[in-house]
C-alpha cells in the first residue's frame, strides 16, 4: 500500500521541476497566492487599526454608533466560517459579471483578517502605559499626534508576534480561494495531480507544501527582523 | 484627561463663572472633582501668582495630585473652573493644547517616552508644536490666496509671514535641548534610550523636557517619590536652582524639609479642601488647625 503511494515519487518530483508547463503553473499559482495574501494583509491591517482606534475611544454619545458598528463587525466576522464569507462575497455581494475575482478574494480575506487584527492592535494600544499619553498631552501635543508618534509605535512592538501569527494564518487560509474558481498554489497542485497530467497527487502536493513552507519561513524571518528593530529601545 | 463631551448635559448644574483675577497666573474657582460618589476635591478656590513657589502637602488621598492634575485639565473637573492667564481651561472652545504648552508638568513616574532617545524626548514637543504651527500658517495662507483671487488688486490681503522652516525648527530644538542637557551634565547621554538611565537622571531629564517648551509654570507631581533616597538630592537641587531663577512652581511633595526651603507658600490639603495655608515658617512652626498639627507630628 505504502509502496504504491510513493511509487515513482522522485521521478514525478523531477518531472514537475523540469517541465516548463508545470513550473509555469506553479509560478502563476504562487503569484496568485502572494497577491491575494498581500492585498488581504494590507486591507486587514488598515481595517484592523481603524476598528481598534474606534474601540478604544471613551464611551460617549458621539462614539456610540461607530462603536456598535465595530462590535457587530468583529462578532459577525469572527463568528462565521471563512469559506462562507468568501462565498457570500463572491456569489452575493460582488456577483457582478466582470468584477475581478481576485479583488473579491482580497476583500473577503482582508475583512476577515481585519476583525482578528483589530483585537490584537487594541490589546497593543492598551498595553502602553497611560503615563506616556499623559506626558505627551501635558506637553501640549494633540491627541492624534500622541497616538501616532508615542502610543502606536510602542504598542506595535507588543503586537508584532500576534500580527505575525495572523499573517501566517492568512497566507495558509488563502488556499480555499479555489472554491470560488481562482487558481492559487493549492489549486495548481490539484491540477498537476489530475489524471490527464501526472495522475498522482503526492508529488505536486509535496512541492506546493514546500512553497507554502518557504513563504511562511521567509515571513517569520522578516517579522523577527522587524521586531528586533522595534525593540532597539529596550536594550540595556 | 479626556475632555468631557457630555458636558452640555449637566451644564445647568455648574456654578456660574466669576470674573477672574487678572493678576493671578492660575486661578481655580470652586474646583470640584468627583470619582463616582467619592468627592476628591471639594470646592477649592485658589490663586497662584507669577513667581510664586507653592508647595502642596497633606496626607495621602487628600486630593493633592488630583488638584495638580486639574490645574492643566489632565483630569477634567466635575465642577468649577480653572483659569490660566485669563483663559478658562474648562471651556471647550479654548484650545487646551496651546495652554498646556505653557504649563510644564513633571510626573512621579517620570513618563519619559520609551521609544525615543533622550534627545528626541526633549525635542519632541518643541518640534511637533512648531510643525503644527507651520502647517496652520500654511493652511491659512492657502485660504488667503484663494480669497485674493476674487479681490481687486489694491485690496488683496497680504499672506501671513512664514515662521521658521522645518529644518530651522528642528535645529533650534536640538540646540536648545543640548544646552539644557549640558546644564544638568547629561550631554553624553543624548543618544541613549531612557531604559538605560537611573531614576534620578530620568527625572532630571523629565524636568528639562518640560523646560524645553519655555513654560510659564511648572507643575511637579511628587517628583521624588519614586526615587531611591540617594537620587533625591540631585533632583531637588535642580528644582531649587530653577526656583532661584524665578520660575513659578506648584509642587506636590512629601519632602517637608524641601517644602520649607523652597516654597514661598505652603498649602495643606486634607479631605479635598485646603485646610490651611501660609508662609512655610507659619505652617511648620505655628500650625493652627488640629489636622495640620496631627499631620506634622507624624511626618516631622
Amino acid at each position: 500500500m505504502i509502496y504504491n503511494l510513493s511509487a515513482g515519487l522522485f521521478e514525478n518530483l523531477a518531472k514537475i521541476f523540469t517541465t516548463g508547463k508545470y513550473m509555469n503553473m506553479i509560478w502563476q499559482g504562487l503569484c496568485s497566492t502572494l497577491i491575494i495574501s498581500l492585498g488581504a494583509a494590507v486591507t486587514g491591517l488598515v481595517l484592523g487599526t481603524v476598528v481598534a482606534l474606534v474601540k478604544i475611544q471613551p464611551k460617549t454619545g458621539a462614539t456610540a454608533v461607530p462603536r456598535a458598528i465595530c462590535n457587530i463587525y468583529t462578532t459577525v466576522i469572527r463568528g462565521t466560517p471563512m469559506a462562507l464569507q468568501l462565498f457570500i462575497m463572491a456569489f452575493v455581494i460582488f456577483a457582478v459579471r466582470g468584477f475581478p475575482m481576485q479583488l473579491t478574494a482580497v476583500l473577503a480575506f482582508g475583512i476577515n483578517s481585519g476583525a482578528y487584527v483589530s483585537e490584537n492592535i487594541r490589546a497593543g494600544i492598551l498595553s502602553v502605559d497611560r503615563g506616556q499619553t499623559e506626558a505627551s498631552r501635558a506637553l501640549g501635543i494633540s491627541t492624534g499626534c500622541t497616538m501616532l508618534r508615542i502610543v502606536i509605535p510602542q504598542g506595535m512592538k507588543n503586537v508584532i508576534p500576534a500580527i505575525g501569527n495572523e499573517l501566517i494564518a492568512l497566507i495558509k487560509e488563502t488556499s480555499i480561494v479555489s472554491m470560488i474558481g481562482l487558481i492559487d498554489l493549492t489549486a495548481v497542485a490539484k491540477m498537476i495531480g489530475a489524471g490527464n497530467e501526472l495522475a498522482t497527487y503526492l508529488a505536486p502536493m509535496l512541492v506546493v507544501a514546500l512553497f507554502y513552507l518557504a513563504i511562511v519561513y521567509l515571513l517569520t524571518f522578516a517579522i523577527k527582523l522587524i521586531e528586533r528593530r522595534l525593540r532597539k529601545s529596550e536594550k540595556k | 484627561m479626556k475632555r468631557n463631551k457630555a458636558e452640555k448635559f449637566y451644564k445647568t448644574e455648574k456654578t456660574p463663572v466669576e470674573p477672574y483675577d487678572p493678576a493671578a497666573l492660575i486661578e481655580t474657582q470652586h474646583l470640584t472633582k468627583k470619582f463616582g460618589k467619592l468627592t476628591v476635591l471639594n470646592d477649592i478656590s485658589e490663586k497662584i501668582y507669577q513667581g510664586e513657589k507653592v508647595a502642596i502637602i497633606g496626607p495621602s488621598g487628600s486630593g493633592k495630585s488630583t488638584f495638580l492634575r486639574c490645574l492643566n485639565v489632565l483630569d477634567d473637573p466635575t465642577d468649577g473652573y480653572v483659569f490660566f492667564e485669563g483663559n478658562n481651561l474648562c471651556n471647550l472652545r479654548v484650545d487646551i493644547n496651546l495652554m498646556r504648552r505653557r504649563m510644564g508638568m513633571v510626573f512621579q513616574q517620570f513618563n519619559l517616552f520609551n521609544n525615543k532617545t533622550v534627545l528626541q524626548n526633549i525635542t519632541f514637543a518643541p518640534v511637533q508644536t512648531g510643525l503644527q504651527d507651520l502647517r496652520k500658517t500654511r493652511r491659512k495662507n492657502i485660504l488667503i490666496k484663494f480669497c485674493n483671487l476674487f479681490k481687486s488688486k489694491n485690496k488683496k490681503t497680504p499672506a501671513l509671514p512664514a515662521q521658521q522652516t522645518k529644518k530651522q525648527i528642528k535645529e533650534d530644538a536640538k540646540a536648545n535641548a543640548m544646552r539644557l542637557l549640558k546644564r544638568i551634565g547629561l550631554a553624553d547621554k543624548a543618544d541613549v534610550y531612557p531604559s538605560t538611565l537611573s531614576g534620578g537622571q530620568k527625572q532630571r531629564i523629565a524636568i528639562i523636557r518640560a523646560l524645553a517648551m519655555n513654560p510659564k509654570v511648572l507643575l511637579f507631581d511628587e517628583p521624588t517619590s519614586a526615587l531611591d533616597p540617594e537620587m533625591v538630592g540631585e533632583v531637588l537641587s535642580l528644582i531649587k536652582e530653577l526656583a532661584t531663577e524665578g520660575m513659578t512652581m506648584v509642587i506636590v511633595t512629601h519632602e517637608i524639609a524641601f517644602a520649607r526651603g523652597v516654597a514661598t507658600r505652603v498649602l495643606f490639603m486634607a479631605d479635598g479642601k485646603i485646610c490651611e495655608q501660609g508662609a512655610p515658617e507659619q505652617i511648620f512652626n505655628a500650625p493652627e488647625s488640629e489636622r495640620l498639627k496631627d499631620f506634622l507630628s507624624k511626618v516631622l
